[in-house]
């Protein structure tokens, strides 16, 4: 990379652990007020109906209560009178890289998104600390009636589709996380694709914070009508900093009759993030809503996508990798919710923890009394590298009524001295042998993701084990 | 005692033990580049240790001797190294390594060769995974299985050779190669090694029956017993041990007669 020279920054050896100085025009300061959120509507001049959204969010966020009596304490380190809730160095995204601000721009340059846009990409948005910096698609995508901008533009243009969905999906007081972002959610995307039209290119969304002591809440709302089809991706990355930060986004899928809708992330914050996310779809009949999902950066993660299978024939699928270094937690899973007859779900889930790293499958599948011909399978694989790693697995099955098939494997294994005697046998290192069979373990999963993330994929996991063997 | 040659795999006065239990007991032999050597003995003479103990299996402690690969100590060095100075070991019992291909293992080995910042070349590897495979009639297909995972012993064994052909080891230690083989699986496995040898490789064939050298015939067959080298000869040695068994060679030159003599 070009960059690399430069005197301001600090590199380390993962990609994304650099950062520039900014000056924000944009700061509703620190801690959560009334105030705050008034703030965040006057800058975002917001409808009255979303200022009001934002006002009943926060006061369920300040009635839920934390949920660390199921997942961990460690949710108590969160402090939110420390935490800077908006910062922005403008609210408009631009439509071309010209536009971007150069310290910016420079940023996304480095990690790689301008080139993967021109490469693969329908479309790309590009958000920075609190709003987007970047949001275009492909000329021919948008003439096919495509609508991809962010969230607050959405909320904006496109009002009859927008508040139809929002918030539908997730109540705000779904839990306190979403409560919060429902109060001073800024970014994320909306998509809109219209009926019958299939998005052969993935539309993607690069999410990077860049502040410390910052909370990013964007929230993302993707609809496909009838027959549509889209992929969408997600990257994020932060530097690392000193004290905790916190990334709490909602993001709400809605598949109508027989549509598709495949969500991917590759999620790999720095280790001192706070990554609080509650992400759901609906299927309408015969529609598939699909999550993949990899969790490899973090703090504490606590993640479960769902799917709420609605209509006849529905399909839901999360298909999940997490890898939980040292002193991490990955805390992932999946809801599988079968509201209609013949609905169909999968969960694959493989995690794997290295020294101190825990990882904890957590997963709901329900299918009620009267429903027939569902169909539940569920597999989760845990790997553990170093003695003291650790996984738990808390699945949580309901079914009910006759007719209904569930299926449930789980699995913990390690990888043996013998095996990486035999690797180092045929002339690998220690790490390089751990590598492959950590990739070797997660592979059949990777071979989902397109193969600009697999390949991603494979390097992230690669640097993980680098520090992992002694 | 002969000087270790240069260009030879020579292991000296080798012993070794497993925690307080000692398995090699003054191990003894030289394998000069261009010949195979046959070891023969009892299970449990310490045959498979010796295979270990030289590729540096870390449950296994050296208490003196010496290993020289080309007049070069390789003990202290890690597995790997020893691996990429030129030392390859066909296992007895080949481990699973789930989701990694058969071919993705031996181009990261291969790769593992090269210099840093040096990348394999795609196209001549998978030509040249192809005649290998091909020629130790490994079905195409194998490459994108994962490596021994679900194979039968014959298959294990076949991709043992394999990766012994593709990687190019200068000395290759073969351990109990035949076990488990039918007489067919034998035949290929066999041709296998023999299409390998000449001046370039010495290997080591480790083997419990003389079967294997019917058709691997040795330069030298040498008789283990209680972690030592208690007799050599040439191939006709290794049909006396069949027709005699290892008794007669033990009760000749073993522990109590080397004593005596």
């Amino acid at each position: 990379m070009s960059t690399e020279t430069k005197p301001d920054i600090d590199i380390d050896r993962s990609a994304g652990d650099f950062r520039y100085e900014m000056d924000y025009a944009y700061d509703a300061g620190v801690g959560l007020t009334e105030a705050t959120i008034d703030y965040i509507s006057d800058v975002k001049d917001d409808p009255d109906w979303v200022r009001a959204f934002r006002k009943e969010g926060y006061r369920k966020f300040l009635e839920k209560p934390m949920p660390t009596h199921w997942a961990t304490k460690d949710l108590e380190s969160i402090v939110f009178e420390n935490i800077r809730y908006y910062l922005s160095q403008g609210q408009i995204p631009k439509r071309t890289w010209d536009e971007v601000p150069d310290d910016i721009k420079k940023t996304f340059e480095r990690l790689g998104i301008p080139e993967q846009e021109r490469k693969f990409l329908a479309g790309v948005e590009a958000q920075f600390d609190s709003e987007a910096a970047y949001s275009n698609i492909k000329a021919a995508v948008g003439e096919q009636g495509v609508i991809f901008v962010g969230s607050s533009e959405g909320l904006k243009e496109h009002p009859e589709i927008f508040k139809k969905w929002f918030g539908k999906v997730i109540p705000s007081g779904d839990n306190k996380f979403s409560a919060l972002n429902s109060a001073v959610f800024s970014g994320g995307s909306f998509i809109y694709v219209p009926p019958g039209v299939k998005v052969k290119h993935p539309l993607q969304a690069y999410f990077r914070i860049n502040a410390q002591n910052f909370g990013q809440f964007e929230r993302t709302l993707i609809i496909a009508d009838e027959g549509a089809e889209l992929t969408y991706m997600e990257g994020c990355t932060a530097p690392k900093f000193e004290t905790a930060t916190l990334h709490s986004a909602v993001v709400e899928l809605v598949a109508m009759k027989g549509a598709k809708i495949q969500y991917i992330t590759v999620q790999n914050w720095s280790s001192n993030v706070f990554n609080l996310v509650t992400k759901r779809g609906i299927a309408h009949e015969d529609a598939e809503v699909k999550w993949i999902d990899c969790n490899i950066g973090s703090r504490l993660t606590m993640k479960y996508p769902g799917v709420v299978m609605k209509g006849k024939g529905a399909r839901g699928e999360v298909v999940s990798i997490a890898l939980a270094g040292d002193g991490q937690h990955q805390d992932t899973g999946a809801k599988m919710i079968h509201a209609a007859d013949n609905t169909t779900s999968n969960i694959i889930s493989k995690s794997i923890s290295l020294g101190t790293g825990r990882s904890t499958y957590r997963g709901m599948v329900h299918v009620p009394k009267h429903l027939k011909g569902c169909k539940n399978n569920t597999e989760c694989d845990a790997l553990l590298i170093n003695s003291h790693s650790r996984t738990d697995t808390y699945p949580a099955i309901s079914v009910r009524g006759q007719g209904n098939a569930v299926q449930h494997e789980a699995s913990v294994s390690q990888i043996s001295a013998e095996q990486i005697f035999y690797m180092q046998q045929r002339g690998l290192s220690e790490a390089a042998a751990m590598s492959l069979a950590v990739n070797g373990f997660v592979n059949d999963l990777v071979q989902q993701f397109p193969m600009e993330y697999s390949v991603e994929l494979k390097r992230l996991i690669d640097l993980e084990m680098e520090g992992s063997v002694g | 005692m002969s000087a270790p040659s240069s260009s030879s795999l020579s292991i000296r006065d080798l012993h070794a033990s497993i925690g307080d239990k000692p398995i090699l007991k003054g191990l003894t032999l030289d394998i000069p580049k261009g010949e195979v050597h046959a070891i023969m003995g009892k299970n449990g003479a310490g045959k498979s240790t010796l295979a270990k103990i030289m590729a540096g299996h870390p449950d296994y402690n050296v208490t003196s001797g010496d290993v020289l690969l080309d007049g070069e100590s390789i003990l202290g060095l890690e597995p790997d190294v020893r691996a990429r100075l030129g030392l390859f070991l066909a296992f007895q019992y080949p481990m699973e390594i789930p989701g990694v291909t058969i071919a993705n293992f031996i181009r990261a080995a291969l790769q593992a060769r090269l210099p840093e910042g040096e990348e394999l070349e795609a196209t001549d590897y998978y030509a040249k995974l192809y005649a290998k495979m091909d020629a130790l009639s490994v079905p195409r297909n194998f490459t994108s299985r994962s490596v021994n995972e679900g194979f039968s012993g014959g298959e294990k064994k076949r991709c043992e050779i394999l990766q012994m052909a593709m990687l190019e080891p200068s000395y290759a230690v073969l351990d109990e190669t035949d076990s488990g083989l039918d007489i067919d699986a034998l035949k290929i496995v066999s041709a296998g090694v023999n299409a390998l040898r000449g001046p370039n490789i010495g290997m080591l064939i480790i083997t419990h029956y003389q079967r294997l050298l019917d058709y691997i015939v040795p330069d030298k067959v040498h008789v283990m017993s209680e972690g030592r080298i208690i007799h050599s000869g040439d191939k006709d040695l290794a049909l006396k041990l069949e027709s005699l068994g290892y008794d007669w060679v033990e009760k000749e030159y073993g522990e109590s007669s080397t004593k005596a003599a």
